[in-house]
């Protein structure tokens, strides 16, 4: 996912100062792991927007994609410039409208946003874990989720919404906790990544692996491998726009100059996007983290792990309501993934809802403010608290 | 509601199942949810349709009807209604085999080809009709199939389909209001609205 310096909406629209929270567990019998390791303590950095209804009937919660973090909405200060990472559609009257919805959004599991991680301090050593922190999947994330919402006395969850990886994380939620979930919400997602998908992130490891600076993974004393970690960032960039936004948005157009340098600088506009993303990214993101999750992205195989390689299979129980949207422009989770996503569905008797946005911003689409994707999303929602309420679900 | 899609809903059993192939913005849905409790599910090939229909709570899949309805099981729905469509679809046999694999019963309607005021513009202006129901010009037509009451009875016998129902209606295009005709359908009627099975 990119970053989008949204302004922050005039207060009525806005969730106005948010906290970032923390919640840890496992501090006694660690947390067991798919990969068959296990972790503890385990952190959690959380962020809730809302109020909860007596009932419970009204929580939210929401799954960032690859680098996002807990702090999805609002401003964590009065000095802070840059709004949470989906402010376009959490907040008052928005999509996901925190006047009507408890919402909550945490850091994932292997995180570098204040959730463990390769970066936090492994106890057994007191050091930083890098290269020694355990491979974690989707589904780790998933269950770590679960713990903290079960420590906010959530029991049930009216929608569970996320784009991209936070799609993954979504559908793990449906398959693995069916009576818990209510809907879900799935946005420019797959059920699994295509090859040309794991060809992408492998490129960006090997950009991090191969920096001189990485040192195995133990480069938290030293100097990070930030030449590394920002060509996996420039990687990521180009996936997550589209031939069309690209020639839309920098064209061959010269950055600061009338002609060519003749030199290796970034003459154009393109490159020195690029570039600058790659410099913005190593200040916040961990390289190591990028390597875990794009693992966890990877592996994921939703079908395989939960219904023997049939999707259909997979969605058989319980009643979970669906809306998966994808977007026309986005090559990184296409169009066919998700209406695979959506036949699956069809098939295992779920009432779902599916529509391709027509939009030129390829897989950044589900990031930026737009008015169809709110409607769909707040129209989704309305529904199943209307027929919550009757008694229809 | 317009007066084709309130006839239409009248056949159907409250808090059934409902299949609406061609759902638009999900007028008939909706209707069809608040007055008689039903499950409605849509396909419209339309973005902008399909994304209303969705913001307004019913639950559509933005597709092609001919493709979609393949990945349903058997009788998953009660009822499934293709209305006005058929004489845009260009494969009408498989489709309505399709319709009739996924729904115990199917809701067809088409505007009447052998309507008098098509026969009397192509017999005295002798030129393709274009008509209030058929209002296209022959070179930008949706509506490849040319179905007349009539043939669409043959049509249904000739290959297995019962027909439950059929009803020949003359009302305009977006009228609220409208007749039933027992006298000569094939002539007189605008629309023929069929109720199907296929046992």
């Amino acid at each position: 996912m990119s970053e989008y310096a949204a302004k922050i909406s005039p207060d009525s629209t806005s969730v106005g100062l948010s906290h970032t929270r923390l919640f840890t567990f496992a501090q006694d019998e660690p947390f067991p792991l798919e990969s068959g390791a296990s972790i503890g303590p385990v952190t959690l950095a959380y962020e809730t927007y809302g109020t909860l209804a007596p009932d419970g009937s009204n929580a939210v919660l929401v799954c960032h994609a690859l680098t996002g973090d807990a702090h999805a909405a609002g401003l964590s200060s009065h000095a802070d410039p840059k709004p949470g990472w989906w402010e376009v559609m959490i907040g008052p009257g928005k999509g996901i409208d925190t006047d009507k919805h408890f919402v909550i959004c945490s850091n994932v599991l292997g995180g570098c946003m204040g959730s463990t991680g390769p970066a936090c301090a492994d106890p057994a050593t007191g050091q930083p874990y890098g290269l020694d922190f355990p491979v974690i999947t989707i589904g780790d994330m998933v269950r770590a989720q679960k713990a903290l919402l079960e420590h906010l006395g959530i029991t049930r969850l009216l929608a569970v919404i996320g784009g991209s990886m936070g799609g993954m994380q979504v559908l793990d939620w449906a398959a693995r906790f069916p009576d818990m979930v209510v809907s879900a919400i799935a946005l420019a997602t797959a059920a699994k990544h295509s090859a040309q998908h794991i060809a992408f992130h492998e490129v960006a490891r090997q950009a991090i692996l191969a920096d001189p600076d990485f040192n195995a993974g133990s480069y938290y004393t030293g100097n990070k491998p930030e030449h590394g970690l920002a060509v996996a960032r420039m990687i990521g960039h180009i996936t997550y726009l589209s031939d069309e936004a690209m020639r839309h948005k920098f064209g061959r157009g010269l950055q600061d100059r009338a002609d060519f340098s003749f030199s290796f600088e970034a003459d154009f506009q393109v490159e020195s996007y690029l570039r600058y993303q790659g410099r913005k990214f190593v200040e916040r993101f961990d390289a190591n983290s990028f390597l875990y999750i794009t693992r966890a992205a990877d592996y994921f195989d939703l079908a395989a792990t939960h219904g023997g390689g049939s999707l259909a299979k997979t969605f058989s129980n319980g009643r979970t309501r669906f809306l998966v949207v994808s977007f026309s422009s986005d090559w990184l989770y296409p169009t066919y993934q998700s209406r695979e996503l959506v036949q699956g569905l069809k098939r295992a008797g779920r009432d779902v809802s599916f529509c391709e946005i027509e939009a030129q911003w390829g897989h950044d689409a589900f990031l930026l403010d737009n008015p169809r994707l709110a409607g769909l999303i707040s129209g989704h929602l309305e529904r199943t608290r209307h027929d919550l309420e009757k008694g229809l679900l | 509601m317009r007066y084709d899609l309130d006839l239409i809903a009248s056949w159907i059993t409250p808090g059934s199942r409902v299949l609406d192939l061609g759902c638009g913005q999900g007028e008939l849905l909706e209707f069809l949810h608040e007055a008689k409790q039903v499950r409605g599910f849509g396909v419209e090939q339309d973005e902008a349709k399909a994304a209303s229909a969705i913001s307004r709570g019913v639950s559509v899949l933005q597709g092609d009807f001919s493709r979609e309805v393949r990945d349903y099981p058997d009788k998953t729905f009660d009822f499934v209604v293709l209305s006005q469509t058929l004489q845009q679809v260009p494969e009408p046999l498989p489709v309505l085999e399709q319709i009739l694999r996924v729904g115990k019963k199917a809701v067809v309607s088409f505007p009447n080809f052998a309507h008098w005021r098509n026969r009397c513009q192509l017999f005295f202006q002798g030129q393709a009709p274009v008509t209030p129901e058929l209002p296209y010009d022959w070179h930008d037509t949706p509506n490849i199939r040319v179905i007349a009451f009539k043939d669409f009875t043959r049509f249904c016998n000739r290959y297995g389909i019962t027909i439950l129902e059929a009803v020949g209606v003359k009302t305009d295009p977006a009228s609220r209001s409208g007749l039933v005709l027992r006298w000569l359908p094939n002539l007189r009627a605008t629309y023929g609205i069929f109720l199907l099975s296929k046992e």
